[in-house]
């Protein structure tokens, strides 16, 4: 073998990604979602002219740990902070990052008529079931009968409704052109949500179309359970409600 | 250039394309709803940004979004409609970002009505969002008026890296009157801007604009560094009008806006009459023009103030602030959209000098009532 392939780079820190120790839990999947949004700001070369929104919740400091232009929205409002941005400097690249109570329950209206004006931006909306930052209450993605400290004796839908499925709920508008489930879980699911997120900034590259990508998300600390067990929470009680999957996409000719 | 007759919202929102604001955000609620209708027009002519929300809640924000950018930006609303910008408005003070927003004030609280009225001097001059801040305010009493002052204001946004807002009432937006546009207007560079606006990390490090400091001693560093803003602005930005005041006056009236413009009427009415009433017209209602209140106030031959105003009384708050209690201040309102005429004003002027004419013959008894509220 020849020195130089032996000393071949294969896999380094995105230039998107600052060097930062991150402020995330043990288990958390927040870390492995930047690293494929900024994996995606770097192969496509956008990095120079993203500016990211970062929500209220868990990932409030997402700014820190990346190496781009942010802008730090109220609750559930990037979306509409996006819109300002993005009809005013149509050539940069726009993108929230939302959790899903900040966007399926304060931010709902704003993602809904963002996505339904068909704004050019794009939408990284992680879903864990759960209010992380605030310690674990109810969310509106919570499932039935899951347990949180404000519904400690499990999620009642006679008196809460049911979960909200984000994905399913804009697919059903005509406007919004790219819309799909991954899951960060599993090495193998990894790379599919890897493929979604990339697809997304090209479509909002090429002035395609609005994108989200809504990545379903582990959270030990506040499921009370280990990292291991949390993707394996995930897999169990997620999947069955949260299917993964494309639910739109721009179609050959380009017709939504 | 040519005057023309224009409606007053119709004028503002000219004013601001020629102030260089190509880019408007809005929801609409009477009375001012001709704001957007004409912008829905104008901006495709000079290549601008015309977008109508869902929400007063996502104008604010997507104002913030746009301001990030560096360019000049704009929105119009009414009074339920500023109030649900106020989370927005918070953020982007706390941002230190420049925008401009006019709020053509209707009756309140609630729903209220849809008449002019000034009951939103506290929420526009106290804050209204949460936090320390203030928003510059600018309250213009004609058409003329409102279209230098919002010319200005992007002016002043700019400067300070600060919400203004331009307060006028449904008379003013919805009245006609004749303007006259500066030939030319020296709008500042907005490249300026370049050097804190989000432009994409091309060549320098990522620049972050927020209003989030989890150290507490950087929250007080930022809330200082507004501070120093907010005391520039007092230092440099007061504005105002003296009406008719001379050495005869024993009655000094302290109104703004639409209402001081109803006043002055009623000061020419009585001054053919030979009664001798001068006015004080803040224009700039944050920052307030204290000092120049004041000397006003502490002239030897003012005897009272009479404050005027279309609320129930919010502005004679910070007259009595700037009084301090050695005159009597007195106030008159009206409120609910009710708009007084010049000669309820007049009559009110009337009787107040009449009893003071009254208190100076049984001085000796000397207890005056310190508001004497009617309407």
């Amino acid at each position: 073998m020849h020195i130089e392939q032996a000393h071949k780079t294969i896999f380094r820190r995105p230039e998107s990604l600052a060097e930062t120790v991150t402020h995330y839990c043990p288990g958390c999947t927040h870390g492995i979602i930047h690293r494929l949004v900024a994996e995606s700001l770097d192969e496509l070369g956008l990095r120079e002219r993203a500016v990211g929104v970062a929500p209220v919740g868990c990932s409030v400091l997402i700014y820190n740990y990346f190496n781009c232009d942010f802008l730090e929205a109220p609750h559930g409002r990037a979306p509409a902070l996006a819109t300002g941005f993005k009809r005013i400097r149509p050539d940069m690249i726009v993108f929230t990052y939302q959790g899903d109570g900040d966007l399926a329950s304060i931010g709902m209206g704003e993602i809904v008529h963002a996505a339904n004006r068909g704004e050019k931006i794009t939408v990284v909306f992680v879903n864990n079931a759960i209010y992380g930052m605030t310690g674990g209450q109810m969310a509106p993605t919570t499932l039935a009968g899951q347990i949180t400290s404000t519904c400690p004796h499990g999620r009642d839908t006679s008196v809460t409704g049911y979960p909200v499925r984000m994905s399913e709920l804009l697919a059903t508008l005509v406007t919004p052109g790219y819309i799909e489930r991954v899951s960060v879980h599993s090495p193998m699911h990894i790379i599919r949500a890897k493929k979604a997120v990339r697809r997304a900034f090209e479509y909002q590259t090429s002035g395609t179309c609005f994108s989200l990508v809504e990545v379903l998300s582990t959270c030990p600390t506040n499921w009370g359970l280990t990292p291991t067990e949390a993707t394996k929470w995930l897999e169990k009680n997620m999947f069955s409600y949260y299917p993964l999957g494309c639910f739109k996409q721009p179609d050959s000719a380009g017709v939504r | 250039m040519a005057r023309i007759l224009m409606k007053g919202n119709e004028a503002i929102a000219e004013a601001a394309i020629r102030a260089g604001a190509t880019n408007y955000f809005c929801y609409p609620i009477t009375p001012q709803t001709e704001v957007a209708e004409y912008l829905a027009r104008r901006m495709p002519e000079v290549g601008g940004v015309f977008l109508q929300a869902e929400s007063e809640i996502a104008v604010g924000n997507m104002l913030f979004g746009a301001a990030s950018t560096g360019r000049r930006v704009f929105t119009s609303s009414s009074s339920p409609g500023i109030s649900l910008m106020q989370e927005a408005i918070s953020y982007i003070a706390g941002a230190q970002l420049p925008c401009v927003m006019l709020n053509i004030m209707r009756g309140g609280p609630g729903l209220g009505g849809i008449l002019p009225a000034q009951s939103d001097y506290f929420q526009a001059t106290k804050g209204g969002g949460h936090g320390d801040y203030r928003v510059l305010c600018l309250a213009p009493s004609s058409i003329q008026e409102a279209v230098d002052l919002t010319m200005s204001a992007f002016r002043l946004a700019e400067k300070y890296r600060n919400p203004v807002m331009i307060v006028g009432d449904g008379m003013i937006g919805q009245m006609m009157e004749p303007v006259e546009f500066p030939d030319t207007f020296d709008a500042g560079d907005p490249t300026a801007n370049e050097a804190w606006a989000a432009t994409g990390a091309r060549g320098r490090k990522p620049r972050i604009i927020k209003s989030l400091f989890l150290d507490p001693l950087k929250l007080e560093e930022n809330s200082l560094t507004l501070h120093r803003k907010y005391e520039q602005m007092k230092a440099e930005e007061v504005r105002f009008e003296r009406y008719k005041i001379n050495p005869k006056n024993e009655l000094l009236i302290v109104s703004y806006g639409t209402m001081a413009r109803i006043c002055q009427t009623a000061i020419d009415e009585l001054e053919r009459e030979g009664v001798s009433v001068g006015l004080f017209r803040p224009i700039s209602l944050f920052p307030y023009p204290e000092k120049e209140l004041r000397e006003e106030v502490d002239a030897k031959n003012i005897e009272s103030i009479l404050v005027i105003e279309m609320s129930c009384g919010q502005m004679v708050e910070d007259v009595e602030r700037v009084v301090q209690g050695v005159k009597p201040v007195r106030f008159f309102g009206r409120t609910g959209g009710i708009v007084p005429s010049p000669e309820e004003a007049k009559e009110q002027i009337k009787n107040l000098l009449k009893k003071s004419a009254r208190a100076k013959v049984g001085r000796t008894t000397g207890s005056v009532s310190k508001r004497a509220r009617k309407g």
